[in-house]
């Protein structure tokens, strides 16, 4: 009995002295991992500061100045939603919000449609299919700028579109919309579309591709004409797709403000004011803290919808999991 | 036997390939084209003829008398506000500012993607998404904050201070470029480097490097491009002796006095599209691949 | 034209297909008769399932004509040949659900409501996927998946049933699984059924007649045991059976009249085999006997030809061993029963019947 004790002490002192080395040489080797990733750190090092001093820093700076009465220079002197309060009673401001829900609303479901068409048309083994893939793509390697001065003249009811259609014949052809109030957005629409359908095209052909071609077979052999195939079979199997272009197309949105300037310099009137205009104006008018609020209220929808997709993701992993 | 007993009978391949609706998606195709060229069309159409012309014609007739005196304005004397030297410095500018921001944010974000695939230490993941969450923010909200750390560093207004922003807006994309090609590359690679020694610099000099010339090649396309055609960061960041040809155009353009000289207007248009055109048409399907790659979200 | 009452289900005349310079499809003829289970058997890139595709109409063929049930179907869609066809990728609609799938090409085809589930509620019980008609494909099996691809042909009430290698995607336990089931169904059915795999099992257990193809060419087409014992060409000799055949190199000689082959210093009697014509003595030929063909021990020395080899390497696989010795300074391989295999470096006793073995001349591999 007493022999035992004794064992098992001495083989418990020498574990424990095992232990300790062990546990040293263990926090020893963590140490020059450690050490291996400083290059790494200092390497990385801009992106720390952008990640952390721009994106972390700096938005919170936007979002308190929205709380001050910041005039040029940033000032701590707080105002509570004294700058919310304004804005929202701000005629400019309540009507930039409509404005971009409609613009985007439009510019997103138009550039969908379009570009969904487009890539099933080019999907069907056309004959010169490079150059018209070039033919569509081109917009989008020109500017902003480019894209709403050449379709502010094409627009134009009295050098534009309408006036050539008119001298051809049909006297009654109206295409101007930029020149009234109601219909301007949907002139910008109409040149932000050219402007970005390729790429929505080139993302939704590249889907179209992936898809399982015996799938195809399997619908001809059912008989099912090719597009109800498009429709009800190949679109839903591209919902990941989809999803991308459409996320690429609302960051595209958001930052609306080039072609703004560009196209209509925010009028007729109002009639196609930003928030991203509104911002840039209120910095140059000395209303610093007016323009960070509305930049705040730019950020929210962003910021909703990134906790949605991490909501989103979450429940989809829980879900795998589960399984 | 019954005259249908005698028409032909299948054999070998179907005929006629050419049914309505093979013609119907050619029809489709072409006016598509048509709409996405009709404005290229109208650009050179209208730069290239005089001032009667337009006034006298529509835009999409041929000039009578092509000139291309309205290039040289543009280029040369166009007001841009208060200075009239065209568009020929802001074509300097916009050079500088991409010969310079281009290797600097490409060069970050290739470090940045590399030390994200091989390196990561403690956090290094949080970061990224950090980065990543930036790409989505709408640039006015960012927009103060920079002008408010530049001036105090006195870079606002300068060179080098459009080249920091326009570092710091590209590298979330381009990091992402980076580290998803990275990622594809086989592990061993690195492993193989790190026992025989090299460390953090000498495997991304030697090694990694050399392999990632295809994507550099993308994120230079996707770079140049952007930077080129940037307007907003030009406007605010630039100060006025380096603003980029994108801001001179609208200021040619906004600078009118009397009638709109559209003449003058589209050939700098052009002018300024030049350079991204170029380089779309050089690089064809590099720049389908860079859109890709863009796109592509983990 | 074929005219009149005809036996035939499906005939294939002539037909090539090429793509660009490259022939795929040779000239092909091929014959199925009603209710007939043909399997189209080949290593890749044979033809096999290029062929079925062209039979399916979802390839145009470059020359011929193919007919269905008396049909010139040449220029026809695939939806009005009267064909129905499985996928080696099941090929199922992910967005719907099992009865979805059964019933959206009849639905398409505006039948009416009763006549879909009367179809749909046959195919399942057929099938036995009753209880799966309210799932959606990911969340089936792979053999439950491929039964619900199976079913989408089913529903489509035709003659010609066409499979295109359906059991490759899955593992081997669920292929026996379901290559019973086919076969049951083909009982129960009597559909004509043209399958393509490039399994030999699968063909040899499924089939009425086995097509063996080879670059675009059919080599035999046969009822399996003619094709297993009588193969016209060393490739067909070579493809059917498992372990392969073995080959020996030698020459056709006579010797006191009677027909022998010669190997280095062995030499077998021919006058057991039955050759197709008479080949001349001196013509350089291939002999060749299945491993399962050679005995050992007792048996041997009771077989028309027995020699002494000695055991050069022994190959366990379970029930059987694989024996390799060497005949005439080639390899020759024998299955033995695991039990009493021999060692290697024994000295055996092996034999073989010279009429169950099959000649081929060595310069076009044609049999003799």
């Amino acid at each position: 009995m007493a022999a035992k004790p004794r064992g098992s002490l001495l083989t418990s002192a020498i574990v424990q002295d095992a232990g300790i080395a062990e546990g040293r040489l263990q926090s020893r080797a963590r140490r020059r991992r450690q050490l291996g990733k400083l290059p790494s750190i200092i390497g990385t090092l801009p992106m720390i500061v952008v990640a952390v001093g721009v994106f972390v820093i700096g938005l919170s700076f936007t979002v308190v100045l929205s709380f001050t009465s910041s005039k040029l220079f940033p000032t701590f002197n707080f105002v509570g939603w004294y700058q919310y309060e304004r804005l929202w009673a701000t005629a400019r401001w309540v009507e930039s919000v409509k404005h971009i829900w409609f613009y985007g609303a439009g510019q997103i479901g138009l550039s969908l449609v379009l570009g969904f068409l487009l890539a099933v048309f080019m999907d069907q083994r056309i004959r010169g299919e490079d150059t018209f893939r070039t033919i569509f793509l081109y917009p989008f390697a020109l500017s902003a700028i480019i894209t709403g001065l050449v379709w502010q003249l094409m627009l134009d009811p009295i050098w534009g579109l309408q006036a050539a259609v008119r001298s051809w014949g049909w006297t009654d052809f109206k295409f101007a919309p930029l020149a009234s109030g109601e219909t301007a957005l949907i002139g910008m629409i109409v040149a932000s579309t050219w402007n970005g359908v390729g790429v929505t095209m080139a993302i939704l052909l590249a889907g179209l591709r992936g898809v399982d071609s015996e799938i195809w077979n399997a619908t001809r052999v059912d008989g099912i004409p090719r597009w109800r195939t498009y429709l009800w079979i190949v679109l839903p199997m591209m919902r990941g797709t989809v999803a991308t272009a459409v996320i690429l197309l609302l960051v595209g949105v958001v930052r609306t403000f080039d072609i703004v300037i560009a196209m209509t310099g925010g009028g007729p009137g109002i009639s196609t004011q930003m928030p991203a205009t509104y911002v840039i104006d209120s910095i140059n008018a000395r209303n610093v803290g007016h323009g960070m609020a509305a930049a705040t209220c730019m950020l929210l929808p962003i910021l909703a919808l990134i906790l949605l997709q991490v909501a989103f993701r979450a429940r989809a992993n829980r879900r795998a999991t589960a399984r | 036997m019954s005259v249908a007993a005698m028409a032909v009978e299948p054999a070998g391949p179907k005929p006629g390939k050419l049914t309505a609706g093979r013609i119907g998606i050619y029809a489709f195709l072409v006016v598509s084209a048509l709409f996405f060229l009709l404005p290229l069309a109208v650009m050179i159409l209208t730069s290239m003829k005089p001032m009667d012309e337009i006034h006298n014609g529509n835009i999409f007739a041929l000039p009578q008398h092509p000139t291309f005196d309205y290039w040289v304005k543009a280029w040369s004397s166009a007001c841009t506000g208060r200075d009239c030297y065209g568009l020929s410095p802001g074509f300097f500018n916009s050079v500088k500012i991409t010969v310079l921001a281009v290797p600097a944010s490409i060069a970050l974000a290739m470090i940045n993607g590399y030390a994200l695939c091989f390196w990561r230490y403690r956090g290094s993941e949080f970061l990224f998404t950090v980065l990543v969450f930036g790409a989505f923010v709408p640039y006015q909200v960012l927009v103060y904050p920079i002008i408010y750390a530049l001036s105090r560093v006195g870079l606002f207004g300068t060179l080098p201070g459009i080249v920091i922003v326009h570092t710091i807006f590209g590298m979330p994309i381009l990091t992402l470029i980076f580290r998803n090609f990275f990622a594809s590359l086989p592990v061993e690679l690195f492993k193989a480097a790190r026992v025989d020694g090299a460390g953090f610099w000498g495997i991304f000099v030697r090694i990694m490097l050399p392999m990632s010339l295809p994507i550099t090649v993308v994120a230079v396309i996707l770079q140049v491009t952007g930077i080129w055609n940037d307007f907003l960061f030009g406007l605010v960041f630039a100060g006025h002796d380096n603003l980029p040809m994108t801001v001179q155009l609208n200021n040619i353009v906004r600078t009118s006095t009397g009638t709109v000289e559209y003449s003058t207007n589209m050939a700098a248009t052009i002018l300024t599209g030049l350079v991204p055109l170029v380089v779309y048409f050089v690089s064809g399907k590099w720049f389908v691949r860079g859109i890709a790659a863009g796109a592509v979200k983990g | 034209m074929p005219m009149g009452v005809t036996n035939s289900s499906v005939i294939v005349r002539e037909v090539s297909l090429n793509f660009g310079a490259v022939e795929v499809l040779k000239s092909l003829n091929l014959d199925v008769r009603k209710g007939e289970f043909i399997v189209l058997l080949g290593p890749s890139g044979c033809g096999k399932s290029t062929l079925l595709n062209c039979i399916a109409g979802l390839l145009d063929v470059s020359g011929g004509q193919i007919f269905i049930e008396g049909r010139n179907v040449t220029w026809e869609e695939p939806k009005d040949r009267g064909i129905a066809m499985v996928f080696q990728s099941y090929a199922l609609y992910p967005q719907m659900t099992v009865e979805g799938n059964l019933s959206f090409g009849l639905k398409n085809a505006r039948l009416p409501r009763d006549e879909i589930d009367r179809r749909v509620k046959r195919a399942s019980e057929i099938l036995q996927i009753e209880p799966l008609l309210k799932r959606k494909p990911a969340a089936l099996s792979g053999g439950q998946r491929q039964r619900v691809a199976i079913g989408r042909a089913l529903v489509r009430d035709v003659d010609v049933f066409l499979f295109d290698e359906p059991l490759s995607n899955l593992d081997a336990k669920l292929r026996n699984e379901l290559r019973v089931e086919i076969k049951r169904l083909h009982q129960r059915l009597a559909n004509t059924m043209i399958y393509v795999t490039h399994d030999q099992i699968e063909a040899m257990t499924l089939a009425d007649r086995i097509a063996v193809m080879r670059g675009g060419i059919i080599q035999q087409l046969d009822a399996p045991h003619a094709i297993y014992a009588r193969p016209v060409n060393r490739f067909v000799a070579g493809f059917i059976g498992a372990p392969g055949m073995n080959f020996i190199d030698g020459t056709i000689g006579e010797a006191g009249g009677k027909p022998v082959f010669r190997a280095g210093d062995a030499r077998i009697d021919l006058s057991r085999y039955s050759f197709e014509g008479r080949p001349e003595a001196g013509r350089k030929a291939v002999f060749g006997v299945r491993p399962e063909h050679v005995a050992t021990g007792e048996a041997a020395s009771a077989m028309p030809f027995s020699a002494e080899a000695s055991v050069e390497i022994v190959e366990p696989m379970g029930s059987d061993t694989l024996a390799w010795t060497s005949l005439g300074g080639q390899n020759l391989s024998m299955r033995a029963d695991s039990e009493k295999a021999p060692r290697p470096g024994d000295r055996i006793r092996i034999g073989f019947d010279p009429g169950r073995a099959s000649i081929f001349d060595a310069g076009t591999d044609m049999r003799l």
